[in-house]
């Protein structure tokens, strides 16, 4: 009872909505007609946006009351305008002085060329037809109680068909939930272009923070063992000249250079764990935060649960966020305890970083965390952060596809059992209809053989068994096709899905 | 009779700069192997007074020359190892300490610039005491500094603490603090009061609970 309330309760107001997207269809159809025929370009942009506006409405209502999430469907908007070394700003083959002009420029092509637009306009157009259609309960409950009030005997009729359209508006809305994802949802292109603008910006930043990490470990180098092999270098030339004329001289120099080179090798090791840690490399992931926690001041508690070792590059990744997230939790937290988590979730290795400080941490300030979704950016990783004033704050690592060939259990690399079904009957019976009953049969016929034998085609009248016979010979070929074909579906469709996006091949 | 040393290390400037420096305060080098398999048979069948052990060996230049020392301390319990590295870790030394016999070093590949010091530690190893490096203690003191009661130390407690830890008899710290040996013994009587440790002459039962307590305090 209580469903189809809420139903008939969420149809109405969304029904309504769709009624007032005639004026705006009726609204942007004008502004699409007069910016194309009179030139009036500028009207385009902003009736674009008012339809942007429109749908990102839909999608939240489609969440929130019809259970779909629609995700947005659109190209990733084009880069900003980039300033030239001359100082100008260009356009295909125009240079401006300020952005503007170019940056409008690719704005609007953007909206354009893009075909969600286009099929944004097609829903806003078609919706009040639908919304029509979610009244309809509404309609036929308040008609029914208008005429019964009336005393017309019409009533009853109409009264029965408001609970039939109050029965059926649990699927209305679930149908109409589909069509919203259907023309709002994104497609693969739209999935495909944002997944390849967001590798293109992983990709930059990767080389940028790599650029910068090479910069900083030369200067590093050259300020530091660099400068003390020279001085080490220059004071054994020293005791060189000294060692005869002055041994003691000589020796208090020779203890300088061993001090010199102690210090060096201190600084090397610091740079040296920079880079990579030592214990990373020879002990793994878990051992490698285990030796963290040791040295922090704080109280940690690590567990690992991980059946294989991730690739290096991920563990570098990971071991670094970990270490930054210790330090932000002993510098900002004001923490005494935390707890760090590794685990595999699948083909992801997760991380959770507790601590009971005092929380607020918040990655739009700090910069320690965009660094830490820099490092992570490069393999996909994602950096979920919850942290309430009062804490406790908990910190979650996500890296994807970083156990890439671990995890045998996952559902697409078995065939399931009805596949496997078909290719056991194709290849075990295939023969049948396509040797004795189809191609044998054939030649039987042909060549006017008198023995009918267990052909069973031949005992049929006349006229239907040519059609009979190809139809054999096409069934086994059909048979065994599905036998050869449906393994090599399968095994591409995982290897695709393994490459891409899981998403992507849900909206093929 | 001179105690007889095994020496693992890969390089080969460093091998023979240890093989000649224990010869020169005289150890006889019964083998010098550079990889983590060569170690183990060595340790095993020369059961050698001491060993100096290289922390990264061939062939997979990870920890071998570690797992080999503690493979072969499983086999021979209370077997004297010297770890050297390039970097120190607590969880090495605590690795190393957990199975309680004692005659465990472990030290930065730097002391060895400094040949008094490093022998003696060599010697104290293969006596059945510790040799920890400076830069372990004081790792494992800044990370355990916040934790009770440790910070009831007084500075002067902490530091004949860390000398202690090192592995380091009372005439030692003495000297090394300028202090006469009964104030150091009234330090350290301090100390294991403030700890609830027995008092002990043994140094190495000395260090083994100083760690012991330092481990317990984080777990």
């Amino acid at each position: 009872m209580r469903r189809y309330a809420v139903a008939t309760a969420r149809a109405l107001p969304l029904g309504l909505l769709a009624l007032t997207d005639v004026v705006l269809t009726v609204v942007v159809v004008l502004m699409i007609v007069l910016s194309f025929a009179l030139g009036l370009i500028f009207l385009f942009p902003p009736g674009a946006r008012m339809l942007r506006r429109r749908t990102a409405l839909a999608r939240r209502l489609s969440d929130r009351w019809l259970g779909r999430e629609i995700g947005p469907s659109y190209l990733p908007p084009p880069p900003p305008v980039r300033r030239q070394p001359d100082g100008w700003y260009r356009h295909d083959r125009q240079l401006y002085k300020t952005p503007r002009v170019p940056e409008w420029n690719n704005r609007w092509k953007w909206m354009f060329g893009d075909p969600a637009t286009w099929r944004d306009l097609l829903w806003v157009t078609l919706n009040p037809l639908l919304g029509a259609a979610l009244l309809l309960p509404v309609i036929a409950i308040g008609y029914a109680v208008s005429t019964a009030r009336q005393g017309q005997p019409v009533a009853l009729l109409l009264g029965l068909m408001a609970v039939a359209a109050t029965a059926a508006t649990p699927w209305l809305l679930r149908f109409y939930g589909w069509w919203n994802e259907m023309l709002l949802g994104p497609t693969a292109k739209s999935l495909l272009a944002s997944r390849i603008h967001s590798l293109n910006q992983a990709h930059l930043e990767t080389a940028d923070s790599q650029a910068a990490e090479l910069r900083r470990i030369e200067r590093d180098l050259h300020d530091g063992a660099q400068a003390r092999l020279v001085a080490i270098g220059m004071t054994l030339g020293a005791v060189e000249a000294l060692v005869e004329t002055d041994p003691t001289a000589a020796k208090a120099l020779l203890g300088k250079a061993r001090e010199a080179s102690s210090t060096a090798l201190t600084e090397l090791r610091g740079l040296v764990r920079g880079i990579h840690p030592p214990v990373l490399s020879e002990r793994g992931l878990g051992d490698a935060v285990r030796a963290l926690a040791l040295d922090s001041p704080l109280e940690v508690k690590v567990t690992v649960d991980l059946k294989t070792r991730p690739e290096p590059p991920v563990e570098s990744a990971a071991y670094f966020s970990i270490s930054e997230l210790l330090t932000n939790a002993v510098r900002h937290g004001g923490a005494d305890r935390v707890w760090i988590d590794i685990s595999n979730q699948g083909k992801t290795l997760r991380v959770t970083v507790t601590d009971d400080g005092s929380g607020g941490a918040d990655p739009a300030r700090g910069s320690g965390l965009r660094g830490i979704e820099r490092r992570l950016a490069a393999f996909d990783g994602v950096l979920a952060i919850s942290s309430p004033p009062g804490g406790p704050t908990i910190v979650t690592v996500d890296l994807p596809h970083a156990l890439a060939w671990e995890d045998d259990s996952d559902k697409t690399a078995q065939m399931p059992k009805w596949k496997w079904a078909i290719v056991g009957f194709g290849y075990g019976l295939g023969w049948l209809p396509l040797f004795p009953q189809g191609i044998v049969t054939a030649i039987m016929k042909i060549i006017e053989h008198e023995n009918k034998s267990w052909f069973y085609i031949l005992y049929l009248p006349e006229p239907v068994q040519w059609p009979l016979i190809i139809f054999n010979i096409a069934l086994g070929i059909v048979m065994y096709g599905a036998a050869v074909l449906i393994p090599i579906q399968h095994s591409r469709e995982r290897w695709m899905a393994e490459a891409t996006p899981r998403r992507l091949w849900l909206h093929r | 009779m001179s105690a007889r040393a095994v020496i693992a290390e890969d390089l080969y400037l460093l091998r023979e700069g240890l093989v000649h420096l224990l010869q020169a305060h005289g150890f006889e080098v019964v083998a010098a192997v550079e990889s983590g398999p060569e170690l183990l048979k060595a340790l095993t069948t020369e059961r050698p007074d001491v060993a100096v052990v290289d922390v990264r060996l061939p062939p997979t230049f990870t920890d071998e020359g570690l797992q080999a020392a503690l493979a072969a301390r499983r086999a021979i319990p209370g077997l004297p190892v010297l770890v050297l590295s390039q970097h120190v870790e607590q969880l090495y030394a605590r690795e190393l300490l957990a199975d309680g016999s004692g005659a465990i070093g472990y030290l930065l590949k730097d002391r060895v610039f400094n040949a008094e010091q490093f022998v003696d530690a060599v010697r104290r190893v293969a006596a059945g005491g510790t040799a920890m490096d400076p830069e372990v203690i004081a790792k494992l003191l800044a990370s355990t500094a916040r934790h009770e009661p440790l910070g009831e130390l007084t500075p002067r407690e902490r530091e004949v603490l860390e000398l202690m830890a090192e592995g380091r008899s009372n005439t030692a710290i003495s000297q090394r603090l300028f202090l006469s040996e009964s104030a150091v013994g009234k330090h350290t009587a301090g100390i294991f009061t403030k700890l609830g440790l027995a008092p002990s002459d043994d140094d190495n039962r000395r260090v083994l609970a100083v760690l012991t307590y330092l481990n317990a305090a984080r777990s």
